[in-house]
């Protein structure tokens, strides 16, 4: 199951509770939040979500990775509100017999959440201001068909 | 009909509300709910053509038809991870 959480993601529970007596590799990616964007200090970064839509889309990744490649389990969770740098803004746990399907698996997700989840990033530059991260229009946006 | 209208992110900063209540004929698509959005707020115009939309939840295409008491998401373009 996923989850959004608004305080620090526990990476070391999340890939603890992955661990089988059937699986030979358990992957956790971490996305940590960058002090640098285009020549320019970030302070900080700030996350919103559509919250029920990115929990089934997020829970549909799960779903798709386990049918697409030769896993046993998937966890998503994607932290909301403000991270500083350095903290995971988003951590993929795969488990599988094998480690080569865990590593497709997790840049598949990772892929896929970038493109299809409702979810925002806000960078906070050092000096004040702050800009939303461009993104990707998501199907049914005239730019995106 | 009436809709309950969610602004996020960009539309949401820009719209100065994060929700909203639109009344609407019978019938009407979501292209006319996105006409009757942006005579409310102008600020969105420039948004426009990279906003995706959601009823309850589930995206949908211009053209469609809405349905009373939705909830209408405006969904700027994403960038989680």
């Amino acid at each position: 199951m996923p989850s959004l959480t608004h305080g620090p993601l526990d990476v070391a529970a999340m890939t603890d509770a992955l661990r089988r007596e059937d699986c030979g590799a358990v992957l956790t990616f971490l996305g940590t939040t960058r002090d640098h964007h285009e020549g320019r200090r970030v302070a900080r970064l700030a996350y919103e979500a559509y919250e029920p839509m990115a929990l089934r889309e997020l829970q549909a990744l799960e779903r798709e990775a386990a049918g697409r490649f030769e896993i046993a389990a998937c966890v998503i969770a994607h932290r909301l509100g403000e991270v500083p740098p350095a903290e995971a803004s988003v951590v993929v746990v795969v488990a599988s017999a094998h480690r080569g399907p865990a590593f497709d698996a997790c840049r598949w997700v990772m892929d896929e959440l970038k493109r299809r989840v409702p979810i925002w990033k806000k960078e906070h530059f050092e000096g004040g201001d702050a800009e939303w991260v461009r993104g990707t229009p998501l199907p049914g946006a005239p730019e995106g068909e | 009909m009436q809709l309950n209208v969610l602004f996020f992110a960009q539309a949401r900063e820009r719209a100065g509300v994060a929700n909203a209540t639109l009344s609407l004929p019978e019938g009407s698509c979501v292209r006319d709910a996105l006409d009757a959005i942006a005579r409310e707020h102008p600020a969105l115009a420039s948004l426009r053509s990279h906003l995706a939309v959601a009823q309850d939840g589930v995206l949908v295409r211009a053209a469609d038809p809405l349905r009373e008491g939705a909830e209408l998401a405006l969904l700027p373009p994403v960038s989680g991870g």
